[in-house]
């Protein structure tokens, strides 16, 4: 079942990264394409096999419930494009 | 010292035949040479490589050298380094500099090796060419028309050119092992878990596996054992004894049954690459080991399913990347909103992008059993298949990659054809098995052709072992490219 253009306009915005008109339709193609390769799965029947979501089947392991970080915020926030008085600042979401 | 074993450099080093200061700028001096044509380096600091040799001196000179003291590792630009920039391959890291050491950086370094440069890659290790990197296409220095592999295709190059005597890769589908084999030397993605994913940008988590890259096994057994070790900061860690990786390379390999899977036998594999396994094989016949005809009847669908899984984790994965805390920010925007699309847009390449709206489109509500539960589905097929192939033998050996290095470009408009070439290593990654690659010879081209070698769950030092009987019985770990 190929993607429509609007599907991949929709998938776009869902994954927030912005799509030109003048791209949309190269990636659709390309999408399709990869969604044929994919397609091959399927032909085989997977009736009763147990799903695999990691190579190791074990439980995650538990550790003690006490800090073990420091506080590195200065540091971290040397990175961010901006900020002020110790907090990340972006566009203002609420009038 | 260009074609020196770390072994070899170590003991240099340890009777004082030359520093580690002198071993370091010997080093960044072939990088100076040689990097304006590879690209195999994002970043070098000669400072701060130079310091670490210093101190790596002083602890030779205290007698507290362990077995890489002193020796420079170049390491693949997804490895957070404290204090280095740390791009993976991405616009969108462009500006990041590492605020801590990955486990395997902080490794190294504790045993006093020096960080030589960090090394070109496919964005977000997302590509078998390196060409995707926003730093520019690296080269293959055994044909610089050509791909070096990838996604550590700068380790690969970096290595191969003897700008380096050894590299860290990480390998979510072949990205060592792929490498490896297209530019001729040996590469070993471990068992998921031994080697310690803190600090390594994210791909895919339940696949993504660091190893090392080096010209020979050997080099590659002294590597893992700094490298593979239980680390509390990341969840998938392995709780284990310690192994030497070293300890059985000198076991004969008689008795030793090789399986050889027909699937990776059949139709897409070149002629050239076909030859020059089969030859191997024969080799291996002639070191005591027995060959064993096996199948891995779902190879076959290894591809499809881990353009799922591996698309799937990493549109999560890659959700972080929002322009907010670190990394590049579009300049203008309208709203949050339009902040995320454009910094994620701008940031992000073709190849990036197009595997994050595979990824969500998959996990999107309505999808979700048709793909991804169906992906994870085949991986156990997959892994099955491995199960019932090691009751009928120690190691499986076929091709890394079904060609020889392909013309930068030839692939890169088709993104299905990129795909296949890691048909043969992909089901390593799905099972969460060990793989690894060695030269086996040369085909079109002059070019160098990988045989892939498979063991079970933390068969390391059995690998290791065939991979260097192999190695002792032929020389083609030994050729390097002409001209470098």
């Amino acid at each position: 079942m190929p993607l429509s253009l609007d599907e991949v306009r929709r998938i776009a915005e869902l994954a927030r990264i912005g799509i030109s008109e003048a791209e949309v339709q190269a990636v659709q193609v390309q999408l399709n394409d990869i969604f044929e390769l994919i397609g091959r799965m399927q032909k085989i029947d997977t009736d009763g096999i147990e799903p695999m979501s990691h190579a190791q089947g074990s439980a995650l392991r538990l550790r003690e419930d006490k800090v073990t970080e420091t506080d590195r915020r200065d540091l971290f926030q040397s990175l961010a494009p901006q900020k002020d008085a110790g907090l990340y600042l972006v566009p203002k979401v609420i009038e | 010292m260009l074609n020196a074993s770390l072994k070899e450099l170590s003991a240099a080093l340890a009777q004082r035949k030359i520093s580690s200061v002198e071993l370091t700028r010997f080093f960044l001096g072939r990088i100076e040479k040689l990097n304006g044509s590879l690209n195999a380096f994002i970043t070098v600091d000669a400072e701060k490589s130079l310091a670490q040799a210093r101190a790596a001196d002083q602890r030779i000179g205290k007698g507290g050298a362990q077995s890489l003291t002193g020796i420079p590792v170049a390491h693949k630009d997804i490895f957070v380094t404290q204090g280095w920039l740390t791009t993976c391959g991405s616009k969108i890291l462009s500006n990041f500099i590492g605020p801590y050491d990955a486990h395997v950086i902080e490794r190294f370094n504790d045993a006093g090796a020096v960080i030589l440069g960090k090394t070109n890659m496919d964005e977000f290790a997302m590509g078998s060419s390196s060409e995707t990197s926003f730093y520019g296409p690296v080269k293959n220095p055994w044909n610089h028309d050509c791909v070096p592999g990838g996604s550590s295709g700068g380790s690969a190059a970096a290595v191969a050119a003897r700008m380096a005597p050894a590299a860290t890769g990480t390998d979510t589908g072949g990205s060592i092992r792929q490498p490896a084999a297209l530019s001729g030397l040996s590469g070993l993605k471990p068992t998921y878990g031994l080697v310690s994913r803190y600090g390594m940008i994210a791909f895919a988590s339940s696949l993504d596996q660091g190893g090392p890259m080096a010209k020979s096994a050997e080099d590659l057994a002294l590597l893992l054992n700094v490298m593979a070790g239980f680390d509390p900061n990341d969840s998938t860690s392995v709780e284990r004894v310690r192994e030497d990786y070293v300890r059985d390379l000198e076991k004969p390999l008689a008795g030793l049954r090789i399986g050889v899977p027909k699937e990776h036998f059949g139709e897409g594999l070149a002629a050239d690459v076909g030859r020059a396994v089969e030859a191997a094989l024969k080799e291996f016949g002639k070191l005591g080991a027995k060959r064993v005809a096996i199948g891995l009847p779902n190879s076959g669908l290894s591809v499809p399913a881990y353009y799922v899984i591996a698309p799937a984790e990493a549109s999560s994965n890659l959700s972080r990347f929002d322009g907010v805390r670190y990394g590049h920010r579009a300049k203008e925007y309208r709203d949050l909103a339009d902040m995320y699309r454009r910094t994620r847009a701008e940031g992000f390449g073709a190849e990036v992008r197009r595997r994050i709206l595979i990824g969500t489109y998959v996990l999107s509500h309505g999808y979700y059993d048709a793909y991804y539960l169906k992906a994870q589905k085949i991986r156990r097929l997959i892994a099955n298949d491995f199960v019932e192939a090691f009751k009928q033998c120690d190691l499986v050996i076929g091709p890394t990659s079904p060609t020889v290095a392909f013309k930068i470009g030839a692939k890169a408009a088709d993104p299905v054809q990129m795909y296949l070439n890691d048909i043969y290593t992909i089901p390593a990654n799905l099972a969460g098995l060990p793989g690894m690659s060695i030269p086996c010879g040369f085909g079109a081209g002059g070019l160098p052709v990988g045989l892939h070698i498979v063991g079970n769950y933390f068969a390391e030092a059995k690998m290791l072992n065939a991979a260097h009987q192999y190695q002792r019985a032929t020389d083609w770990h030994q050729r390097a490219p002409a001209g470098i």
